[in-house]
């Protein structure tokens, strides 16, 4: 790949108080890639990806957007800056519309007197989802009423609305069982045309063989190394996140 | 089934407010239809009597519907109306209004500030200010009570008319019409609702979550305030006693309107339906020739069972 990365992280380290969370990490993300991050519970995948997030700054290192380096100071920063993260828990409000949700803290609004696009907000909204193909009963539905995989599908959606460079995906499919995990997995694998860099956290790695061209393996905080996916094994894998060989 | 169950649920919540306010009114209409319920006098008087209430009842849904609640407009409606009379006796209407306001708008930003920026529990610090601004507010006079002689004022917040429709009638259909759209259809009234709903997600989402707490507390505080200028206006007086007796009233009338009692659900229209039914209940028993004790009890048991049966569904 001879493209800019979208995301450059060179020798960041994080550590919470005497604890080194992320030592020395350094990783490229190139347009149109899914790059998987594994590695055993307490690896810093999290920390990881708050870090991209804008949620927890670094200690050292830098982050580079599209080859300028900058400085993600909260999740607001990381946003304007076309990231969006789809996080375990969704951040989804229950109570409120599918439409609402969509457009969350950026609310369309008419000219006048500012007040709410609803009808606007819930079209583009049904666009979205039609595009990913999420199969919900309308863009008026409330979180609360739709299945896990609809929720997932929303809040990919989102993400994928808001996203210019780069969406984070942390354990996408964690809650779904095995007919949803395979919707969520083939609307995230058709994110990739749409030009975007992916980092998705899995602990599946049936999941990360089927769906990332390169695979990025943590422990302890330290890189183990990255893998072209084709070019790996489960075995090898395996023997990274564990320190063990087979 | 899904839609089905989609159907049921959205028809329940909605309507367990129309229901309870028009069988209230059935039976009222029915028994007391010699007693002069149903004349136009005693129902304009059940809306000028409920509108501080109701005004107080639209704060509240917004401070609700935010996962915060406020216990303290009780005593902030008594600080407020005799700061405005007091404000009065030696200066223009505008004083008056200023001062009853500005009462209300800094008590609210001091919950508010409590609650945001401190994070300790909206129930607690209301509960301590309606007890702190209870004692201002029998301190501020001694407990005497203070005449407001001011023409304009008493016009304008109280007995007034405008083109026949009496000031109190107008103050609540434009504090409902004005709080239903900030509500329903401003980017606030979003950030309120999701903000209760899940603050983490709104928090991610860019949402400034204390801000938005700070915000409703103060807005508590600032209908406090009106609802205090409306009681001084019509009383022509205001006393330390007044607004004890609303707190039970208004948060039954929120409630009961469909309002969530954990956030990120709410009506404004409900609370002021769920307002005018809590006065149509005043109105009623009374009309009734009940003693005051047995109007307390039978009203106690209403509210019971009608906060009972809105919560069925409110509530996860």
């Amino acid at each position: 790949m001879t493209a800019t990365p979208v995301l450059s992280l060179n020798n960041i380290h994080k550590a919470f108080g005497g604890v080194v969370a992320i030592k020395d990490f350094s990783l490229e993300l190139f347009p149109g890639e899914i790059v998987a991050l594994v590695g055993d519970n307490g690896a810093g995948k999290s920390t990881l990806i708050a870090i991209v997030s804008g949620l927890h700054r670094p200690n050292s290192g830098e982050i580079l957007l599209d080859g300028e380096t900058v400085s993600l100071s909260d999740a607001s920063s990381a946003r304007s800056r076309g990231i969006e993260v789809v996080y375990q828990d969704l951040a989804l409000a229950d109570e409120q519309p599918v439409f609402m949700n969509m457009f969350l803290g950026r609310e369309l609004t008419r000219k006048p007197l500012g007040l709410l696009d609803k009808s606007r907000m819930r079209r583009e909204t049904q666009t979205m989802l039609d595009q990913l193909d999420v199969h919900i009963p309308s863009a008026g539905s409330k979180i609360r009423d739709l299945s896990g995989g609809q929720r997932q599908g929303v809040a990919i959606a989102r993400a994928t609305h808001w996203a210019s460079k780069l969406i984070l995906l942390d354990e996408p499919t964690a809650a779904l069982g095995v007919a949803e995990t395979a919707k969520v997995e083939e609307i995230v694998a058709a994110l990739k045309e749409r030009n975007l860099a992916i980092l998705i956290v899995s602990h599946s790695l049936d999941q990360v063989f089927r769906l990332s061209d390169r695979i990025c393996v943590l422990r302890r905080g330290v890189q183990i190394g990255v893998r072209s996916t084709p070019e790996t094994d489960k075995n090898e894998i395996v023997s990274m996140i564990t320190g063990v060989h087979a | 089934m899904a839609a089905l169950s989609w159907i049921k649920r959205l028809d329940l919540q909605r309507s367990v407010i129309y229901f309870g306010f028009l069988a209230i009114f059935l039976f009222f209409a029915a028994t007391l239809h010699d007693d002069g319920f149903l004349t136009t006098r005693n129902l304009t008087n059940i809306v000028l009597q409920t509108a501080p209430a109701t005004i107080m009842a639209i704060g509240l849904v917004f401070a609700l519907s935010a996962g915060e609640i406020d216990l303290s407009f009780g005593s902030i409606v008594a600080v407020s109306a005799l700061a405005a009379a007091v404000a009065m006796q030696n200066g223009p209407m505008v004083f008056g209004v200023i001062a009853g306001l500005g009462a209300g708008v800094l008590i609210g930003a001091f919950n508010g500030v409590l609650v945001a920026y401190l994070r300790l529990p909206s129930f607690l610090v209301t509960l301590a200010t309606l007890g702190l601004f209870a004692g201002i507010a029998r301190s501020m006079t001694d407990l005497r009570s203070i005449p407001v002689i001011n023409d304009t004022f008493t016009g304008f917040f109280g007995s007034g008319k405008l083109l026949g429709v009496p000031s109190l009638v107008i103050w609540t259909v434009a504090a409902v019409a004005a709080g239903h759209v900030l509500y329903r259809h401003s980017r606030f009234g979003a950030h309120v609702l999701a903000v209760g709903d899940n603050a983490r997600a709104a928090q991610v989402s860019g949402i400034k979550v204390p801000r938005i707490r700070l915000m409703v507390l103060t807005l508590c505080g600032a209908t406090a305030g009106l609802a205090g200028l409306l009681y001084a206006g019509r009383l022509q007086a205001a006393k330390y006693t007044l607004g004890e007796s609303d707190l039970m009233t208004v948060i039954a009338a929120v409630i009961v309107g469909g309002t969530a009692l954990n956030g990120g659900k709410g009506s404004i229209i409900g609370a002021l339906l769920g307002s005018l039914m809590m006065g149509m209940l005043n109105n009623g028993l009374i009309l009734m020739g009940l003693k005051v004790s047995d109007q307390m009890i039978v009203r106690g048991v209403i509210i019971l069972v009608a906060v009972a049966v809105s919560l069925r569904d409110t509530r996860r």
